[in-house]
């Protein structure tokens, strides 16, 4: 199967091609065709229900598009199920909270860490017999900063915790791109500032997008940006551009 | 770990115990064995999985109708019918699987129920194979080929606390694995579980499969120890009671599916004494357990320990 190359000529990390998305008669991601290189940081902005959540959903395979074409570091993810796409390296985070509730820290961790190891099928002796994937699991906490917390119960984690957590499982499996749904979302702004701290120490191989609605935040952590607006890409570039396009004003700033 | 050394020691008293026992109570212990073998395999979908099902009677009754159809018109002894009650049960697991594993939640529920009422149709209606209603009689005490017999009811009942102790050994073995978190892991959050990067759909299969196999290991020793094997042992009322020692004891803790089948059976012998409604007790026991112990016996014991060591604490200080 052919590559596909960006101008620059390396395979791209994502490339959408007319992605579109509908529920019954609403057309909640219509058409969206977007590029985004290896080791790119971009943000995808919009006003709600401009169709961030979904686009990523899509990307990341819990729902197929109605139409378009979905290719993934050059290959073609368009009707691949999640876990095939997890193990070409894809991960995400979700903006509702979305972990093991009854789980300690740990075995969350623990789950993300063997998710793409075959071991993970194995029956036959006790997990704590797997010291490799306890030791991944530990380094990521420690990474995220809730190495302390390793044996409290998610349930009982305060909300600013939980949000790391999300992150910890999204980086456990060492993903080549990370799509982050509002990592800050709910967060107070000390939390928010500690939470843009963590991911600017993100490895800069992994290719990121990050769905933001914080302005500051998204500018601290990526230099491209993508605004989505009725489901269609209205502005994309670097975020001078961006945020001088006309446009963009309009739909944040209301019409003049 | 508590909990295991307590386990243990219940354990080492039964083993004692058994031949001194009055032969009711021998009779109590040795059905409540062969049960807690069907309620720990349930528990590996219901409990630890999340997935409901109203059918599991269905792999009990494939195993108890290989033994009785083997022994009794092919003279096949304990091993072959061990061994094709169990790969027909994990056979048919596999195909209802298919089916019902499309679906999640009630309708995962509906189907599991309709499959194992498809299998009790099978039992009554295939009358040159089954025997239809009177079903089939005069099974044998099983021959195991070693220098002992197990026609008495006390060594029947070592019989079955061994095939007790394997069965929970090994679900005990699967449960810590890293499988057997994947399968936590697809009861808290099948989607988060999608993304990691699991086919949750094939964690859940294998789960069945193998909740068929286990639950067709206790019909065979159930043949065996009935020494007939009837529709009504694979009945709805069957899969309900199964499913509510696993309620009853404690979801995903295997230990709680065997408390649960002990009281069940208890309760059941003891209410028959009494009164033909015994669906109406099983119906109160359910409400009760969801009322005032959601978590079972075990989860209750928990809340009572972590409880009066809060209150001893409070009183030394």
């Amino acid at each position: 199967m052919a590559t596909i190359r960006g101008m620059s000529g390396t395979t791209l990390a994502l490339r959408l091609t007319g992605v579109s998305k509908s529920f019954g008669g609403l057309m909640a991601v219509g058409g969206v065709s977007l590029d985004v290189a290896p080791g790119e940081r971009r943000a995808i902005i919009g006003p709600n229900g401009a169709g961030k959540t979904t686009l990523f959903s899509l990307i990341s395979g819990e729902a197929l598009p109605s139409g378009g074409r979905i290719e993934l570091f050059g290959r073609d993810i368009t009707t691949l199920p999640p876990h095939r796409r997890a193990a070409l390296g894809l991960a995400r985070t979700y903006q509702i909270t979305n972990l093991f509730p009854r789980l300690t820290v740990l075995d969350n961790c623990v789950l993300a860490a063997q998710a793409l190891l075959p071991i993970k099928f194995h029956a036959h002796r006790a997990l704590s017999r797997y010291p490799a994937v306890l030791d991944r699991a530990r380094q990521v906490l420690d990474a995220v900063g809730l190495g302390a917390k390793a044996g409290a119960t998610v349930r009982d984690l305060s909300h600013g915790e939980q949000r790391q957590l999300e992150i910890a499982l999204a980086l456990a499996g060492s993903p080549r791109l990370l799509l982050l749904d509002e990592p800050t979302a709910g967060l107070s702004p000390a939390e928010s500032a500690l939470m843009t701290a963590l991911l600017r120490t993100l490895d800069p191989g992994i290719t990121l997008l990050i769905i933001e609605h914080d302005m500051d935040v998204a500018f601290q952590l990526t230099d491209r940006i993508t605004v989505l607006h009725y489901g269609q890409v209205v502005a994309d570039g670097l975020r001078e551009d961006v945020t001088r396009n006309p446009l963009v004003q309009e739909i944040y700033l209301g019409a003049t | 770990m508590r909990l295991e050394r307590v386990g243990l020691l219940v354990l080492g008293v039964l083993l004692a115990l058994g031949p001194l026992l009055p032969p009711f109570l021998l009779t109590l212990l040795t059905q409540t064995l062969i049960y807690a073998i069907l309620a720990m395999s349930l528990d590996l979908v219901l409990g630890y999985t999340g997935l409901s099902s109203l059918g599991h009677a269905a792999y009990l009754g494939l195993g108890a109708y290989s033994v009785g159809i083997l022994s009794t018109m092919y003279g096949r002894g304990f091993w072959t019918t061990l061994a094709v009650g169990v790969v027909l049960a994990a056979l048919v697991a596999a195909v209802f699987g298919l089916v019902a594993l499309r679906a999640t939640g009630v309708y995962f529920l509906m189907i599991t129920l309709a499959l194992g009422m498809v299998v009790w149709g099978l039992a009554n209606r295939w009358v040159s194979l089954t025997k239809g209603d009177n079903g089939i009689s005069s099974i044998p005490r099983p021959d195991l080929g070693l220098p002992w017999s197990f026609a008495g009811s006390a060594a029947f009942y070592y019989l079955a606390l061994v095939g007790f102790v394997l069965a929970f050994a090994a679900l005990r073995v699967i449960v810590r694995s890293p499988f057997g978190q994947t399968l936590v892991g697809i009861r808290e959050s099948e989607s988060r579980m999608r993304t990691l990067g699991y086919n949750v759909w094939l964690h859940k299969y294998i789960a069945f499969i193998v909740a068929g196999a286990v639950g067709g290991f206790a019909g065979v020793l159930w043949a065996y120890y009935n020494g007939f094997v009837t529709p009504s042992d694979l009945d709805l009322a069957v899969s309900i009671e199964t499913l509510l020692m696993v309620a009853l004891g404690g979801r995903s803790t295997l230990v709680g599916a065997t408390l649960g089948a002990a009281v069940i059976v208890l309760l059941k012998n003891l209410v028959s004494v009494y009164t033909q409604r015994w669906l109406l007790i099983l119906g109160l026991v359910y409400i009760f357990t969801i009322r005032f112990a959601p978590e079972g016996i075990v989860g209750a014991l928990r809340d009572w320990r972590r409880w009066s060591r809060l209150r001893w604490r409070q009183s030394a200080a």
